[in-house]
């Protein structure tokens, strides 16, 4: 019956076209339709990444080109549209299972595919849509009709299974697998599955799967806008059960017996039986780079703080890393500074290692690159590829400049871009027009160094060929990323070289500073420093132990775990791997790929040429201390987006999170035992709220493992802020300086809010080890607290333990933190570079305030003078101030349960009050997140 | 929230007795209770219905093809925009602004349920915009300040203050 319709209205649909992809399975609607509707469409197929419709910035499949040249991207849209011209407007009854379908139903088949094609569990597929299909089954059973909506097929029908088809074999719901069978013996949706699956079921669609996001867990918007910065948490509303109390107090009971004391590092570190071993790497820094706090942040501190904590969990740990001192710059570098390349090593290698000594970045051993292991680890590796056939020969073109007597690397030319004549283009791009350029396309090519003019040379190379190693590769990553902690950055750019086809990559150089080529063929050139690199993981670690192969040549017994910056990634999860599953000698594979994304600096990029940023070797001059630039680094961390360093921001920080939350609650905590209690911990008898406390805390403590064992770094320390904050609200509302002067009742409670306020504390210095480590040690030291306490509060899933217990003797205690002052901080900003940068801010936070409404008026007085203003430091310091007593204000009327309108007036002051802060210190203000809005 | 969103489009059309809503699962889905036939689930099903019976069809596009661009848009308000994470939400705004550039409303010279139904769902992402993000974003803004000045469509959201002259002209940000 649509036929015929169909046929009439062929001349309209004459110009339509749906565009589709093979294997993806929206597609599969959109064709259905046009089987069982029988409308005349052009259908082309494209890859799917092709962007079709021209103003989404996504791919978006299947799309129809409309005769009025309007797209329609949406598929049950163009479902629904399909049925609409061939003479069937869709009833409510339609749309209302269109709209589930949306809503519902298309998110859980997303996470069910993804789980089932990229994750090989097709178990889990029916887990995943249980809740969609119970729903669909109770509607189907109690209706009379076949199919969904009437007695004939509609676009509900062929919408919904066309969803559910890609992912369902069979469903176990019986009104549902009858409805499915019916839908399925209609001619056109076979067809159309065949069309877009191949038969090749769920392998058919892996292709399409791997270039999508990861399903998001039904989260929304507005759950995510509160994670946007560890401290603007939800005020932990969570309610806390009487099971969870009485857990937590059992827990508390026990103690620190029964536990095993800390034992001493003993190195060599081996891998041990019945332990977990775990191998942990950061990415080598260039050697002849002073590193900058985004190199600082993106590696090797990540992977200190992890490696802290790993060994807190008492597992059996070694952390290596070293410089990367092979190369052209490293050559150049040396030209420069009249020395050899050798000496320039020696001396910037010494230079890596005070920086990093500085930061506390707590090495196993740190290595270099330029050893004998080195030459004697690459050359066996290279011997083992050529051996097995997986190295191939090609001619390369290179440009040599005969006075200098050498093959010039790309950077070392300059000559007339030939694309857009620009006459200072580079042997690798160009700076005026941005294209990439070979080298030898330069017209007049000139040698950097003596400005004569090189040759083109054709020289011999070796390439790794990549293509014959992609299937062993494919099957490892498969595997790897399936069971690993891979980050989403990690896994997206890895699928991205994969999607683009690999390519031989060239492993030779014509250079001299470099691992030689053993190879005869090939005498006078050194391996390219992407194949020499990473190899220095494995050299490092031999000229730590000689029984490096445990370590090394060891997959069963051993985890490896390497720390980078996203630009890295590819060299970690693809090329890498491919040298070592090449050479065949069971190596460790990496098991875990942790990858930053970018630290800016002042909302720019850290550039030595221009001065501007904090490169590591100035960090120590700014009076700062080590355990202060780690905690505002940490914090910062940029992990699943961008982030940038900000002078304000980093006193803010310091001021608010440490000074006023986390050390002032240890501070209090161990000033009442010394002042009220003549410093011996008191008796603590727990009550109701005592209880509750301690429930809180170990669910923060418990998250913060959780995290940790993910590699969250930054968001496990939103929990470690969280708990001195339970803390702070606790000592505030219980006010044990005035209890202390009660009768005996109240004197108890002065005691049990004392000692337990303590023992919090002990349980900070925990978990802020990792982080801050001299802080940690300082606070124990404070306590007096036993080492035995490290080991046991972070067992299992986490135990907070009575660490320190009535009698206990502390000892002296002293502030932690120092404020950091607003001309300090501006002095530091000035001279750090920034300026320029300054200025663009100043007038677009000039403009940003000007426009705004009439601010509302804010509780200081200075607050309405500058609303005008740009930045202005004076002011940024007025109101930091400002916003630290506001801040204070509302966390005491929220321990006092004041009214909630009193509340939402404080708080809507105080984020008033930031938004002007942000403004004075000249960046625009963080949208507020919209708070108390109910989905 | 979505409650809110029927009873300003119930006062748009003019209805004159309100009508009676419930809400099922987790997800709180707007039911429609009415006296003849089923109850009607979903909010943009609903609101389409809400449409029908004020005899108002104008709304939801006068040809086959704008009604298909109105009903891409009432899913893609409730299928994307109410999920999309705080990484997505630049692109959204990226991708209506083009799509807006050659356009009035969203099915094109007309005005109908869909911009009344995005104006609703992209209201808070609005609100949180930076002066300079609304002059990037400009074709949105436009449109924006267009539906919530419409006649009768604003209702229960707070008017976003737009300037008409623009204060960044450099386009640097």
């Amino acid at each position: 019956r649509f036929r015929d319709i169909a046929a009439i209205l062929a001349t309209h649909t004459a110009q339509m076209k749906l565009f589709a992809s093979e294997g993806n399975p929206h597609c599969l609607k959109a064709l259905a339709a046009l089987e069982v509707t029988g409308v005349q469409c052009d259908v082309q197929y494209v890859n799917h990444e092709e962007r079709v419709v021209p103003f989404l910035s996504r791919p978006a499949l299947p799309a129809l080109l409309l005769p009025n040249g309007l797209y329609l991207f949406s598929s049950n849209a163009i479902c629904r549209y399909l049925f609409e011209v061939s003479g069937q407007e869709s009833s409510d009854l339609c749309s209302q299972w269109l709209e589930w379908e949306a809503t519902d139903l298309q998110p859980a088949v997303l996470r069910a595919l993804h789980v089932a094609v990229l994750q090989g569990k097709g178990a889990e597929v029916s887990k995943a849509l249980q809740g969609p299909l119970n729903y669909l089954d109770q509607s189907l059973s109690k209706r009379t009709t076949p199919y969904l909506t009437a007695e004939s097929v509609s676009v509900a029908d062929v919408v919904l299974w066309s969803a559910l088809y890609p992912a369902l074999s069979a469903s176990s719901l019986a009104s549902v697998q009858a409805w499915f069978d019916r839908v399925a013996a209609i001619q056109g949706c076979q067809a159309a599955a065949q069309k877009v699956l191949q038969g090749k079921g769920l392998q058919g669609m892996k292709n399409y799967m791997q270039r999508q996001p990861a399903p998001q867990s039904s989260q929304c918007r507005d759950t995510l806008s509160h994670n946007s910065s560890p401290t603007e948490c939800d005020e932990g509303e969570r309610v806390v059960s009487e099971e969870e109390m009485e857990a937590a107090a059992l827990t508390w009971s026990k103690g620190l017996d029964s536990c095993p004391v800390a034992t001493e590092r003993q190195h060599p570190i081996l891998p041990q039986e019945g332990k977990r071993n775990i191998l942990l790497t950061s990415a080598l820094p260039y050697v002849n780079n002073v590193p900058h706090l985004g190199n600082i942040i993106g590696c090797v501190l990540s992977a200190d703080v992890f490696s802290r904590y790993g060994r807190l969990r008492g597992w059996n740990l070694l952390f290596i890393c070293g410089t990367d001192e092979y190369g052209t710059a490293t050559e150049n570098k040396a030209r420069e500074e009249g020395l050899t390349p050798q000496q320039i090593c020696d001396k910037y290698h010494a230079v890596h290692a005070s920086i990093y000594k500085w930061f506390q970045i707590d090495f196993d051993f740190f290595g270099r690159t330029t050893t004998k292991k080195q030459t004697e680890i690459a050359q066996d590796i290279f011997w083992r590829l050529h051996k097995r056939d997986f190295l191939v020969e090609d001619t390369v073109e290179q440009l040599r400049c005969e006075s200098c007597q050498r093959f010039l690397a790309d950077r070392f030319v300059e000559g007339i871009c030939p694309f857009c004549n620009y006459p200072e283009a580079r042997g690798d791009q160009c700076d005026k027009c941005g294209r990439l350029i070979n080298a030898v396309e330069l017209r007049e090519p000139q040698c950097k160094v003596c400005r004569q003019t090189p040759v083109i040379r054709s020289s011999k190379h070796l390439f790794l060929d990549l293509p014959k190693l992609e299937g062993q590769l494919d099957e490892w990553l498969d595997k790897s990323t399936g069971s690993g902690d891979w980050t989403a950055n990690a896994k997206q750019i890895t699928r991205s070289w994969l999607r683009d086809g690999l390519k031989p990559r060239c492993i030779t150089r014509d250079l001299k500073w470099g691992t030689p080529v053993p190879h005869p063929d090939f005498a006078e050139k050194v391996f390219y420093v992407w194949f020499d690199a990473p190899i220095g993981y494995l050299s490092i670690t031999a000229n730590y132990t000689d029984q490096w192969e445990k370590w090394w040549k060891n997959p069963q017994q051993v985890e490896l775990y390497n720390f980078m910056a996203k630009d890295n990634v590819p060299f970690h999860s693809v090329v890498f791997p491919c040298s070592l599953l090449g050479a065949q000698d069971n190596y460790t594979l990496v098991n875990h790929l942790v990858a930053t994304e970018y630290l800016n600096y002042e909302d720019t990029k850290f550039s030595k040429s221009r001065g501007v940023g904090v490169f590591g070797d100035m960090a120590q001059d700014t009076g700062i201390p080590s355990d202060v630039w780690r905690f505002y680094l940490l914090y910062l961390r940029p992990e699943g987006q961008d982030s940038a360093f900000s002078w304000a921001d980093m006193a803010l920080k310091n001021n608010s999170e440490l000074l006023n939350n986390l050390g002032n609650f240890i501070n209090r905590a161990g000033m009442f035992v010394s002042k009220f209690f003549d410093g011996c911990v008191p008796v603590m008898e727990l009550q109701q709220e005592d209880k509750r406390l301690l429930a809180q805390v170990g669910w923060e403590l418990r998250q913060y493992i959780q995290l940790m064992d993910k590699v969250k770094i930054r968001d496990a320390l939103k929990h470690i802020l969280n708990i001195s904050r339970h803390g702070n609200q606790y000592i505030q509302v219980n006010e044990p300086w005035k209890n202390i002067k009660g009768g005996d009742s109240e004197r108890q409670r002065a005691s049990t809010v004392t000692g337990l306020s303590v023992n919090i504390a002990c349980l900070l210095s925990v978990m802020l080890q990792p982080y801050m480590p001299a802080v940690s040690q300082t606070i124990r030291k404070q306590l007096n607290a036993p080492e035995s306490c490290i080991n046991t509060m972070l067992q299992g899933t986490g135990t907070f333990v009575c660490a320190l217990t009535a009698g206990h003797r502390i000892g002296t205690v002293s502030p932690l933190f120092q404020k950091l002052e607003a001309d300090q901080i501006e002095a530091l900003k000035k001279r750090f570079g920034g300026q320029q940068v300054f200025d663009v801010h100043e007038a677009t936070s000039q403009n940003t305030a000007s426009a705004k409404p009439a601010a509302a008026p804010a509780p200081v007085a200075v607050a309405e003078t500058a609303a005008v203003n740009g930045a202005d430091p004076e002011r940024a310091r007025q109101l930091t101030q400002a916003v630290a007593e506001q801040g204070d204000k509302v966390r005491t009327l929220k321990a006092q349960k004041a009214e909630k309108a009193v509340i939402t007036a404080e708080v809507a002051m105080l984020l008033d009050l930031k938004k002007q802060l942000a403004l004075a210190e000249g960046k625009s203000p963080e949208p507020t997140p919209q708070k108390g809005k109910k989905k | 929230m979505a409650l809110r969103e029927l009873s300003s489009l119930e006062k748009y059309l003019g209805l004159k007795k309100p009508n009676k809503y419930s809400t099922q699962g987790d997800k709180k889905v707007p039911v429609l209770q009415s006296n003849n036939g089923a109850p009607v689930a979903g909010l943009v099903t609903i609101a389409c219905h809400l449409v029908k019976q004020a005899q108002r069809p104008e709304l939801l596009g006068d040809s086959a093809e704008s009604r298909a661009v109105v009903q891409q848009w009432l899913e893609y308000r409730v299928a994307r925009l109410d999920v999309c994470t705080k990484d997505d939400i630049k692109i959204t705004l990226k991708d209506l602004n083009l799509y807006l550039q050659d356009k009035v409303y969203l099915a094109g010279n007309q005005f109908t349920l869909a911009d009344i139904f995005m104006y609703y769902g992209i209201h808070p992402l609005i609100v949180d915009l930076a002066v300079q993000e609304k002059e990037k974003y400009v074709n949105v803004t436009r449109w924006f300040d267009h539906v919530q000045h419409y006649p009768g469509v604003r209702h229960h959201l707070p008017l976003v203050v737009v300037l008409r002259n623009r204060v960044y002209t450099s386009g640097h940000h």
